[in-house]
């Protein structure tokens, strides 16, 4: 088997309580306390006004992180193949469909059924970056931060290319939400190379393991951890900001749990 | 890249269950499209769905599972032994060696359509028997056949529109190259529901009646279901293997492809660069072809870029329906059909071929050897396809 080896060039995360990576790798250091606040999302002015109009919270999010993973390690996106994973989509634009078919007038907007795509953050990544290269959109519920990762890492392995990882996931507002409780918008994005750089942050080499994922210290963290799926990405980013050498496991499939070992460079 | 034998591969669509069913229609230029009658849907327009599903009862073990989405899935897994083939394949290689990647663009979301209208009065709660996972999630499908087939391998949805079928032949593919697995469960399952036929509907897409790919007067898409699956194995003694994928992005617009094709000139290319050939050696192309305006003139002019009109092409979708994420995977099993019994499926509905669209559109069932055959599949958000499949040696 060829090993799973890849480099992290750049780092994005927005999540409740972790503005951007400098911030959150403060709080993953413990120099900076966790408080919990909702996750304010940016104007995407990446994308031209009139797409910018119709993006809803999770294109917002997915952007954001991605641009922050790619501005960090200098690398313009539009030759770089991207993988996006995210739980369920957008939950509120959803409902809105849901209930305008549930209603006497079934009449949807377009615009409210193109962003009802999965692989809409990634359209419209294309669309602000001018990005033509492969983008792969994948679900995976509760693991689709782990099957996103393996998605990106194989890419980088076979295709031999760089590849830009970005997992989010947003609210669902009820009654979704009673079913799937997911309560704010979280998301990191990771860009990975097949070669090490000056500017490498860390090697990651991933196995599969049957191990109990890693868990957060802080109760608030283990609980966006455990309540959004992107989340569970955390155990790794705090050994990342750490710049720890170590084996962290993440949530992945039942019977499948996934071993990311971390090796800081320099 | 390294060719993978594709060990099994079958299909269910309104052409019928199996690829024996789907080989006759198509043999017979019998299109599976009818008057949209589906639920309780008011539009005018025709639809490709598949008989019976409502009445399919999945295993009892995954009860949680059950609904349209799934019912299709399990109808057209237990088709031409497939579900006995992958059996056999986890047997020998290890259940944890065996993916599973699926195409969905909807997955089980009628079922949240359904419970929509049982909320509850007072509270507005969705009924306590709707299941989010186990239906209306994208995973769902992949969830339940990895379940079903008993596999303990890596597993994810593909879920990008219209080419989400396609694309799961590549991840499996990396996935087996870099010997993260030995075998994958590959495939598309979507089923018909409101969230697709109002959207498309919305976007004056749908045509009013059967859709007429390529035709001077086409005027929209036909929207149907099917679920079809592939068996792909690194080494294997199959008479048809996987040749190359090739994947782009157009960076256009939402809901158009490139004017020009510009993505889907890129994915030929790139799926012709991974198998190593060059466009003289494609003997059919089974076109993405969904019968819009924007989507065959944007197609013609990539085709005819890469392999003038030399190649005899034709879309399948007058005889199948457009079935969105389950497109890749139906009419990569048509190529498979196609590579099998040397027969090139000439396209329905089509009376006048559009003079400017220049490229050789079939209108008539062709018969020839074909060696090399290339299925395109592109979709919202500018999401390119393109697999080529061979005969092996």
């Amino acid at each position: 088997m060829t090993e799973l080896n890849a480099y992290v060039e750049g780092i994005g995360l927005l999540g409740p309580g972790l503005p951007d990576w400098a911030a959150g790798s403060a709080v993953f250091r413990e120099e900076a306390p966790f408080e919990s606040r909702p996750t304010l999302l940016p104007t995407p002015d990446s994308l031209p006004p009139a797409e910018r109009r119709r993006t809803g919270r999770i294109v917002k999010l997915a952007l954001a992180v991605g641009l922050e993973a790619t501005a960090r390690a200098a690398v313009h996106p539009s030759h770089l193949p991207t993988v996006f994973s995210s739980s369920g989509g957008d939950g509120q634009n959803c409902h809105e469909i849901c209930q305008t078919l549930a209603s006497g007038e079934r009449l949807l907007s377009p615009t409210r059924f193109h962003n009802s795509v999965h692989n809409v953050a990634a359209g419209y990544w294309g669309i602000a970056n001018g990005a033509r290269a492969p983008s792969n959109s994948l679900c995976a519920y509760d693991a689709s931060f782990a099957a996103g990762l393996l998605e990106a890492l194989t890419q980088v392995v076979v295709d031999q290319s760089p590849n830009l990882l970005i997992a989010y996931d947003s609210q669902y507002p009820e009654p979704l939400f009673t079913k799937r409780p997911i309560a704010d918008a979280f998301g990191v994005a990771l860009l990975l190379s097949p070669e090490r750089r000056s500017t490498s942050l860390a090697q990651l080499h991933v196995t599969f393991t049957d191990c109990p994922s890693e868990q957060m210290d802080d109760r608030g963290l283990e609980a966006l951890r455990t309540s959004i799926p992107a989340a569970r990405a955390l155990p790794l980013l705090r050994a990342l900001a750490r710049r720890e050498n170590k084996k962290v496991v993440v949530d992945y499939l039942d019977s499948l749990q996934m071993a990311v070992e971390v090796n800081p460079c320099s | 890249m390294n060719p993978l034998a594709v060990t099994h591969i079958t299909a269910t669509s309104c052409l019928g269950c199996g690829m024996d069913a789907t080989l006759q229609s198509l043999r017979a230029q019998r299109s599976g499209l009818a008057p949209c009658s589906f639920e309780t849907v008011d539009i005018k327009t025709y639809t490709g769905e598949v008989p019976g599903v409502d009445d399919i009862r999945i295993p009892e073990r995954l009860s949680t599972f059950d609904c349209r989405n799934n019912r299709l899935a399990w109808l057209g897994l237990i088709q031409d032994g497939f579900f006995e083939a992958a059996a056999r394949c986890a047997q020998r290689v290890g259940p944890d060696r065996v993916g599973v990647f699926l195409g969905t663009s909807t997955s089980g979301i009628l079922q949240a359509e359904l419970a929509y209208r049982r909320r509850d009065s007072a509270s507005g709660a969705l009924p306590g028997d709707f299941e989010y996972a186990e239906t209306q999630n994208s995973f769902s499908v992949a969830d339940f056949v990895r379940r079903a087939l008993d596999l303990k391998g890596p597993a994810a949805v593909v879920c990008s529109a219209c080419s989400s079928s396609a694309k799961v032949f590549g991840s499996a593919r990396r996935m087996i190259e870099a010997g993260v697995i030995d075998a994958a469960v590959v495939g598309g399952v979507d089923s018909l529901c409101l969230t697709t036929l109002y959207g498309f509907h919305s976007l004056q897409l749908t045509s009013s009646g059967p859709c007429r790919p390529f035709d001077v007067a086409r005027d929209g898409i036909s929207i149907s279901e099917a679920a079809a699956f592939a068996l792909l194995e690194r080494a294997g003694d199959a008479p048809i293997h996987l040749l190359g994928v090739g994947e782009s992005s157009d960076a256009y617009h939402m809901s158009s492809p490139h004017p020009d094709g510009v993505g889907a000139r890129s994915a030929m290319l790139h799926a012709l660069a991974a198998a190593d050939i060059e466009a003289s050696e494609i003997d059919y192309i089974n076109l993405h072809g969904t019968g819009t305006q924007t989507n065959d003139s944007s197609e013609s002019k990539a085709v005819s870029s890469v392999f003038g009109t030399r190649v005899p092409c034709s879309s399948t979708k007058g005889a199948t329906g457009h079935a969105l994420g389950a497109a890749g995977a139906l009419e990569a099993a048509i190529c498979a059909l196609a590579l099998r019994h040397g027969f090139m499926p000439g396209g329905l509905n089509t009376t006048q071929i559009d003079p400017d669209l220049g490229i050789q559109y079939l209108d008539t069932n062709r018969s020839a050897p074909l060696n090399r055959v290339l299925s395109n599949s592109f979709g919202f958000g500018g999401t390119n396809c393109c697999l080529i499949l061979g005969r092996h040696g």
